[in-house]
Order: C-alpha cells, then sequence, then structure tokens
C-alpha cells in the first residue's frame, strides 16, 4: 500500500491489466446441465433419499415373485384372517436363526371367530432358496425358486392372511407391480398429450392457444371422480386384467394431461422470448427444429419434475377405483384391490392387518413427493 | 472532524467460498460523495449492502468493523442487534436501488409505499405523513403530486419511479443516502436529471452520500472522494480531483481508457458516399393498434416508427441512437424481416453490388432464406442469447445445420476458425456457455452471427449490458471483423459516446421520428437539433471541469411541444428533414 503526497491510496499489489480473455469465469459450471443438476439434487438429502428407495422399489419389480413367500392368489383354507406371525432367531434364549413357530387355528365358540394359537414348543427353521409354487420372473422365466417359503408343516404369513387366506405381504409385493406402473404408463400418455398441446399453444398463440386453452379449461371443469367412474364403468367386464389395466392407465392419463399442458404453455410463453430462440428463429430454423432443439431441451428438466410430482396423483387414481371395485378387477392384484377387501369398517376393526396395503401407499406417494420437491429445487443450476 | 461513516478492514464470504470482499477501507464525511467505482463482480455493491446489513442469507461478514456518527451518537452497526437495525435502515442510512422497475411493490399506491417510512420510523399520523410526502414529491420533479401519490408503479415511467424511490429515501431526512447504480437502468438524459436532483437535495439537507456506480463520468459529476475496487479489494481511493486528473493505478487507469468519450474537438465530415447500398429503408412506418380499455373510446394507434429513411452504404456501419421507445429497435426488425412495415413501406437488401435487391418487405420463403444467409443478429443480453442446454459447438454450427451446409468436420472446422477470429481458443467448442463471463459470451455470439459469412449484421445494443473494459474490446472486435470482412452494420444503441467510435453515420431517433443525421463528426461538431444537443450534454464526461448542462439537457429531453418553434412537432404537423449541409439532415421548419 503507498500514500501518494496528494492523501490517496493506491494498492501495490501486481495488477494485470490484460486479464486474459480465455478463462474461464465460472470454472463450477463448466458441464452438463444434466450433471449440473444432479450435483445440486446431491445436495438435497430428503429427495436423494427418497430417490434410492424409489429407485430400489422399481428394481424390486420384476423380482417381486421371488421375495415373495407365496403367490398372489394362492390360498390356504385353514388360515382365513390369519393374523402376522414372527419371524424369530432365539429359542429359549438359545440362537437358531430364522425360524417361526407353527400356528393352529381353533375355533372360539363363543364369538364365533377362528382364534390362531401359537405352538411355541416346535422351531420350524424358515427354508430358503427352495421350491414352492410356480411362478413367472419378471413375468416372463416360469420358475418355482424362492427366496424363502415357509418349512413344511407351517405357515408364514409375515403381514397375516385375508379373508380367503392369501399372503398379504407376498400381495403386497405382486400388487406393486400392478399399483407403481400404473404411474409410469399413465404419465406416459398425460406427457404426450401435454406436451404436445402445451408446446403447440405455447409456441403459435393465438386462435390455436385460445382453443386449446379452452379445451383444457373445460376438461379441468369436469368432476373427476364421476368422470373416472364413467370412463372405467364403461370397459368391457369381459375383458382381461391386463387390458383392464392399461385402460385405466390410459384414462387417469387422460384426465391429468391438462394440467401438464398448461404448465408447458406457461414456460413455453417465457422461453420464447429468451433471445437464443429469437436468433434461431432469425437464422430461419423452423417452428418445430426451434421446439426440438431450444424449447425442450430447456424445458426437460422442469418436465421430469413436474411429472414426478404427477405420478403419485395417479397412483392415488387408480388405489381409488380399485378400492371403489371400478378400476382393476380380481384376479389381478393392486393396492387398491386388496384395499377394496378392506371397504368393511367391521373387519378392519377386528383384521386391522387387512388394512395394511395403506402403509406402502402413503410411502410411496411420499416418497415421490420428496423427489419431485427435490428435483424442482435443483432445476435452475446456473443461479447461484 | 469525525466521518459519518467509516469501514474498517471489512471482509466479506460467501458460504465457504473464498472473501469476495478484502480488506476494504473508507471514511465518509457528513455532507460529502463518496463513490465506489468498479465493475461487475468488484464487491462494490456487497460492501455498501453490508452497511446496511442486507446481504444474501448465505453471505457473512467475515471481519471487519463499520462505524455509523450519525443523530443518534457513535454506533458500531457489525456489532448492532437486528431489531435495532431496523430502526436504522430508511431512517438514518437510506438506499436507493437499481432497478427501479422493482424496488416498488407493485400492489401498492406509491404513496403509500412512501408514506410508511414516516409511519414506522416517526410514528406518524397518515395525515401528516401524507403531507411531507407530498411536499417531497413536488421537490423531485412529479407535476402532480396529488396525482402520483395515488398512481401504482406501473402507471409511470422508469425516471419517475426512480424519482419516487429518491423521495422515498428522503423523506426522513436520513445523514446517510446509500445509491447503488440509481440510474445504470435509465435513459441518458433521464439519467442526467435524476443525477443532478440527487445532487441538488444533497446541497439542500446536507445528508452525505455513497454512489455505486461503473462509470467514472458520474463520479466526475457527483463525487468529492473515490474508491475504486476490483476483485473485492481497494485499488485506489482519494479525493475526486487528484484521481481523475491523474490516476496512479493501472486499473483506473484502464478504466479511464476503455470509457467511452464524445470526442472533444470534433471536426465536420464529409458525406457517406451512397452509390453502393447494401440496405436501404424508404419511408418505412409501423403502427400498433392497442386495444383501447373501454368500448366506447377508439382503439389507441401507436407509431413506433414513422417515415424512416435510411441507407447503409456497403462495408460502413449505421448507427441508430434514441431512448427507450424511440422506435430504434422497430426499425431494426423491419430491416431483418421479422416483421413487415406499414403498406407503402420498402427495405431493399442487395447481398452484392451488382445483384437484384432483395425486397425484404414482401420475402417469399426461397428469398427469405436467401436472405437469412446474407442478414444476421448480434443481440443485446449475452446471457439469454446463447442456449444453455448446448454445447458452444453446437451453437456455432446450428446456423449451418439449419441451412444443410458442409459435412460435421467442416462445420466443426469452420466453428473453429470463427472462435478464433473472434479471439477465442479453439478447444472452448465443447464447454457450455454458462461457465463464460459476459463478455466471453457476446465473442460466442459475434461468432455464431458469422458462421454463414453474411453481408449485413445488425447490433442490437450489443455492448450495453458489459463492463466498460470489456465493452471497448467487443467494440474494438467489431470494427476490426468489419474491415477485415468487408461487413455492413446497422448499429442500435442508447448511447452516443459508443457510437461515435464505431460508426459512419448517426440516425437519431426520437418518438419514431429520424430527428437528425449526420456523420458522427459532424453532428459532436454541429448539433442543431435539441434532442441532439441534450444527448450530447447529457452523456457525463469523467473530467471534473466538465459537468452536465443540466439546461440543455432538460430543454432538448422534454415533449417536442416543448421545443424551440422550429423543431417543434406534434402528432398533426411533423416537420419534414431537411439537409443543412451536404450529409447533415435536421428535422426542422425551414
Amino acid at each position: 500500500m503507498t500514500r501518494l503526497p496528494d492523501g490517496r491510496y493506491v494498492d501495490d499489489a501486481p495488477f494485470d491489466p490484460a486479464a486474459n480473455i480465455q478463462e474461464l469465469e465460472r470454472k463450477d459450471l463448466d458441464a452438463p446441465g444434466w450433471l449440473l443438476v444432479w450435483r445440486k439434487f446431491r445436495k438435497h438429502k430428503l429427495g436423494l433419499v427418497s430417490g434410492i428407495f424409489l429407485l430400489i422399489c422399481y428394481l424390486l419389480l420384476p423380482v417381486a415373485g421371488f421375495i415373495a413367500p407365496y403367490t398372489p392368489n394362492e390360498r390356504n383354507s385353514d388360515f382365513l384372517y390369519a393374523p402376522p406371525q414372527s419371524v424369530n432367531l432365539f429359542h429359549e434364549g438359545e440362537f437358531v436363526g430364522p425360524f417361526v413357530y407353527p400356528t393352529v387355528a381353533e375355533a372360539d365358540l363363543v364369538t364365533f371367530q377362528w382364534k390362531f394359537v401359537t405352538d411355541k414348543t416346535r422351531v420350524l427353521p424358515l427354508e430358503f432358496f427352495c421350491e414352492a409354487s410356480e411362478y413367472n420372473l419378471a413375468g416372463l422365466i416360469p420358475t418355482r425358486t424362492h427366496l424363502f417359503c415357509a418349512p413344511e408343516g407351517a405357515t408364514v404369513f409375515l403381514w397375516g392372511s385375508d379373508r380367503l387366506g392369501r399372503d398379504v405381504f407376498s400381495r403386497i409385493l405382486y400388487g406393486g407391480q400392478l399399483s407403481l406402473t400404473v404411474g409410469l404408463i399413465g404419465i406416459s400418455v398425460s406427457f404426450l398429450l401435454g406436451i404436445g398441446f402445451g408446446s403447440i399453444a405455447g409456441y403459435f398463440g393465438g386462435k390455436i392457444d385460445w382453443t386449446i386453452n379452452r379445451l383444457i379449461e373445460i376438461l379441468r371443469s369436469l368432476p373427476e371422480l364421476p368422470l373416472w367412474l364413467a370412463l372405467s364403468a364403461a370397459v368391457p367386464s369381459n375383458w382381461g386384467p391386463v387390458s383392464v389395466f392399461f385402460i385405466i392407465s390410459i384414462i387417469l392419463g387422460i384426465l391429468d394431461w391438462p394440467g401438464l399442458a398448461r404448465a408447458v404453455r406457461a414456460k413455453f410463453l417465457s422461453l420464447r422470448e429468451e433471445e437464443y430462440v429469437r436468433a434461431a428463429e432469425m437464422m430461419g430454423a423452423s417452428s418445430g427444429r426451434v421446439i426440438r432443439k431450444h424449447l425442450l431441451p430447456n424445458f426437460t428438466s422442469h418436465l421430469i419434475a413436474s411429472a414426478t410430482l404427477s405420478i403419485p396423483a395417479m397412483i392415488l387414481g387408480e388405489t381409488a377405483l380399485s378400492f371403489l371395485g371400478l378400476g382393476l378387477r380380481a384376479p389381478a392384484v393392486s393396492w387398491g384391490v386388496m384395499l377394496n377387501d378392506a371397504q368393511n369398517l367391521a373387519s378392519i376393526e377386528i383384521y386391522p392387518w387387512t388394512a395394511i396395503p395403506m402403509l406402502p401407499i402413503i410411502i410411496i406417494v411420499l416418497a415421490f413427493n420428496f423427489l419431485g420437491d427435490g428435483l424442482r429445487d435443483s432445476l435452475d443450476p446456473y443461479a447461484d | 472532524m469525525t466521518p459519518l461513516l467509516s469501514v474498517e478492514d471489512l471482509c466479506i464470504g460467501f458460504g465457504k467460498g473464498p472473501d469476495v470482499v478484502r480488506n476494504v477501507g473508507f471514511e465518509v464525511m457528513p455532507g460529502q460523495t463518496l463513490a465506489l467505482v468498479g465493475e461487475s463482480g468488484s464487491g462494490k455493491t456487497v460492501t455498501c449492502r453490508a452497511i446496511l446489513r442486507i446481504l444474501p442469507r448465505i453471505a457473512q461478514i467475515r471481519d471487519g468493523r463499520i462505524t455509523l456518527n450519525g443523530r443518534s451518537g457513535g454506533l458500531e452497526l457489525t456489532a448492532l442487534k437486528e431489531r435495532r437495525m431496523r430502526d436504522i435502515r430508511g431512517d438514518a442510512v437510506s438506499m436507493i436501488f437499481q432497478e427501479p422497475m422493482r424496488s416498488l411493490s407493485p400492489l401498492h399506491k406509491i404513496g403509500n409505499q412512501v408514506s410508511e417510512v414516516l409511519w414506522l420510523h416517526k410514528n406518524m399520523r397518515e395525515r401528516d405523513a401524507k403531507r411531507i410526502v407530498l411536499e417531497k414529491f413536488e421537490r423531485v420533479g412529479f407535476p402532480d403530486p396529488e396525482r402520483a401519490y395515488e398512481s401504482y408503479p406501473f402507471e409511470m415511467s422508469g425516471g419517475m419511479r426512480q424519482r419516487a424511490m429518491i423521495a422515498m429515501a428522503m423523506v426522513s431526512q436520513p445523514d446517510l443516502l446509500i445509491a447503488d447504480e440509481p440510474t445504470t437502468a435509465l435513459d441518458v438524459t433521464t439519467q442526467a436529471q435524476v443525477l443532478g436532483l440527487m445532487k441538488e437535495l444533497q446541497a439542500e439537507t446536507g445528508m452525505a452520500m455513497i454512489l455505486v456506480t461503473h462509470d467514472l463520468g458520474v463520479v466526475a459529476n457527483m463525487a468529492e472522494q473515490v474508491v475504486v475496487m476490483n476483485r473485492g479489494r481497494v485499488m485506489e481511493a482519494g479525493s475526486a480531483d487528484a484521481l481523475l486528473s491523474a490516476p496512479a493505478h493501472p486499473y483506473t487507469q484502464q478504466l479511464f481508457d476503455a470509457a467511452p468519450a464524445i470526442p472533444g474537438e470534433p471536426e465536420l465530415a464529409p458525406p457517406l458516399e451512397q452509390d453502393d447500398l447494401i440496405l436501404q429503408l424508404n419511408a418505412v412506418s409501423k403502427t400498433y393498434t392497442m386495444r383501447s380499455q373501454s368500448m366506447w373510446k377508439p382503439d389507441l394507434m401507436i407509431h413506433a416508427c414513422r417515415g424512416v429513411d435510411l441507407n447503409l452504404p456497403r462495408g460502413k456501419t449505421l448507427a441508430i441512437v434514441g431512448e427507450s421507445g424511440s422506435g430504434k429497435t422497430t426499425a431494426a426488425r423491419i430491416a431483418l424481416g421479422a416483421e413487415p412495415p406499414d403498406a407503402g413501406g420498402e427495405v431493399l437488401f442487395r447481398a452484392h453490388p451488382d445483384g437484384d435487391p432483395i425486397a425484404v418487405h414482401k420475402m417469399d420463403r426461397a428469398a427469405r432464406i436467401a436472405f437469412q444467409k446474407q442478414a444476421q443478429m448480434v443481440f443485446q443480453d449475452p446471457y439469454s442469447s446463447l442456449s444453455p442446454r448446448m454445447r458452444i459447438l453446437d451453437a456455432l454450427t446450428e446456423p449451418l445445420d439449419i441451412h444443410r451446409i458442409g459435412t460435421a468436420a467442416e462445420r466443426r472446422d469452420m466453428a473453429a476458425e470463427r472462435l478464433r477470429a473472434v479471439g477465442m481458443n479453439p478447444d472452448m467448442l465443447q464447454r457450455y456457455p454458462h461457465a463464460f463471463s459476459g463478455g466471453q459470451r457476446q465473442r460466442l455470439s459475434i461468432a455464431r452471427a458469422m458462421m454463414l459469412d453474411p453481408a449485413l449484421i445488425v447490433c442490437d445494443e450489443p455492448t450495453s449490458a458489459l463492463d466498460v473494459s470489456v465493452q471497448e474490446q467487443i467494440l474494438t472486435l467489431l470494427e476490426d471483423i468489419r474491415d477485415e470482412m468487408n461487413l455492413s452494420y446497422l448499429f442500435i444503441s442508447h448511447d452516443l459516446a459508443v457510437v461515435a467510435r464505431i460508426a459512419d453515420e448517426v440516425a437519431v431517433m426520437r418518438q419514431g421520428l429520424v430527428v437528425e443525421q449526420a456523420p458522427p463528426e459532424t453532428l459532436f461538431y454541429n448539433p442543431q437539433h435539441p434532442y441532439t444537443k441534450a444527448l450530447i450534454a447529457a452523456q457525463p464526461e469523467p473530467d471534473i471541469d466538465r459537468p452536465i448542462d443540466l439546461k440543455l439537457v432538460a430543454q432538448g429531453a422534454g415533449s417536442p411541444e416543448s421545443w424551440p418553434e422550429a423543431f417543434r412537432f406534434s402528432n398533426t404537423v411533423i416537420p419534414s428533414l431537411t439537409q443543412l449541409e451536404p450529409g447533415h439532415k435536421v428535422r426542422c421548419h425551414v
């Protein structure tokens, strides 16, 4: 530091007037957009944990049959409404590895209920990688191997059994296959329609925009639940469970797109004003190219976040329809179909475990919401 | 004499990062003005926000002391409780922000927003507060204070809003006013008037002022003391007089050299030759219809351009200068065929001296494609003109891709070559635009505009979003490229000083009309029109002995009805553009 005679302060650290114009100003931002989003998302702990949890859930879907000890429609007529059983490790203070105590159903002649009495003397260790009833691994490969099954002479109903003596735990695993994918198919339909209509409305504006907006408003003003009911009631009853499943997903998608189309339109309107879009137009790019190359890539992250936030609505929609008996039908298994059995208040009171399928629904919906929230927060990686 | 405010050894950092402000210290004497000068990223705004402790949440003051010796005795602001700090803000120390658009709440009447200060700090009743606010409104130059009190921010122009902000900052009679680039977002004539107002108010009330700015011209007009900052450190500090007459630090020197200036001793220039015109605008008008609010009133017609005739000779630069809303951007958009002119207007473009002209105002598809290869544009905002999801390579080769020119390898070579031409390294091709600074991005947009080997480039305020020293580099680059490749520029700007250096001919526009047109030297040598005179006078010069002549500014920048008889025009009577001397046209009654 120097003081000049006139009282001026002058810094004397070396100064390079020709600062290098090749130097990157923000080295930290020198990466593709998805990487920047990921770096920011990584800091959102709740979203990250939810994302990993959901990923595991989806990865487990194809091998659900392997993990489940029973197949979904396998009946144990001796064990109707059996309560949840525990898997124990210690017998009389001694480690024996995972085992179950066998239970026996006895009729209570006072209450006219089946009572399940556990025989605490017999130790029946669980079998691993054992042969049991046949199922299709990933829906394709027929096999009989299960991760674990009940030992001879005992049952393993981790979360109890239902009115027909089917294992609730196994059914929840199988139900996940439909309940979790219904959202994905629905969202694809909704995406296709929403992006299509939304981008057309947002990009072209004018009369097209007006028409699409009115269409959206009409669709949004229809009461949702009765419309679902009407549409699913129109599905012929002789269709197989798979076609019903697809139709239900598509119905959910068709009713969901207006919200997405609105979001897309609003985003398009704001992106259109960006100078890079005007630059592309001035270079002579066609509207299709501008939408494809400039608008959509800058918009995908928003789309993914809003999709993540709409999947829970789809899952809940399917559950609601099936709960009312208008969605999927037996023998298909979904969480909604399972809850259909829990419609009766009396049965929930006496057999509370029939309402267990609510738990995975709550957990999955929450996880999707946390994930969507985290994604939304990390969408704009360029800001500080 | 004890200083009103003293800042010692201030260090500020964001999050876990290194300090963005390092060991900054200065003192503000009562009644004096201190200017904090620096470019973007210099830490000047963070420093002045630290005084009021209104930093973003992740920023912390890591070291240093800020002491205020105001009306309530000595206070150490850095150690004060948040509750006591609130009593200081807007009372003893108040602040004016850069964006008048965003610093007033759109939901509340201006009068109420200004009175709030008095309700909060003086516990004043509504009636008394209103009386004081109305007095202040009158003082800051609202023609009808009662009406201003009842109006909402969006009903006012930027200059008027900034006046309202000044009234708000002044109403509690602060000891210290912090003004963070108060005039950067304003037109140059409005800037001159707002600066003049601030200076008058300061003389009246005897408050001290911290003025944050990047413009040495503003400093020369306003400040007694100057602190020059760069990258969070003080480079040079001292009295404005000494610092401006003999800058001691190389950075100050660099700022000086880079500041565009209107030439001090201009000479009469010969008129441009008009025999090989690349672009011709003949009688171009553009009228927009704005639906009126009630059914019974006729729709409002807005004349964005009125009878604009412009000729751009090949290899030259034609600049259109005017304030916001003068129609300069509309004229450029029409010249590029982005919008059609009103019937009767004609835009002719000749890509080659002996070729047939393309009629830009009535192009079919094929003609449009041919035209788009020849005419390109460089945009104003370097941060939004490159798509954040495209690598530099893709952004640069896009024009070639659209017009299906060359193979992928040829396109890549071309992009590398153009990058070199704008002074950047070809390894930048694989990078993404957000890693670059504003100046680098503007180079990239220039490279992109050059990809198709155009004959004409329309530059829409290409340097107005850049720092002074970067602006200088970009202007030099544009000049070099023009001379090397024989390009012609249509250059849109609001800044006469920028135009002075690059243009061969300048058209000054006001309210959709060209009011004066001449080569820049002639224009500065012999400005005739009151509006041109106002523009020249309003340009702040970094020279303490040449203050802004506010009278000249006020006269020319007012409405056209208030101009001297010879130049006056109204909606119905418009004088024609008259040739005064060869190549110098002025709109006046003869």
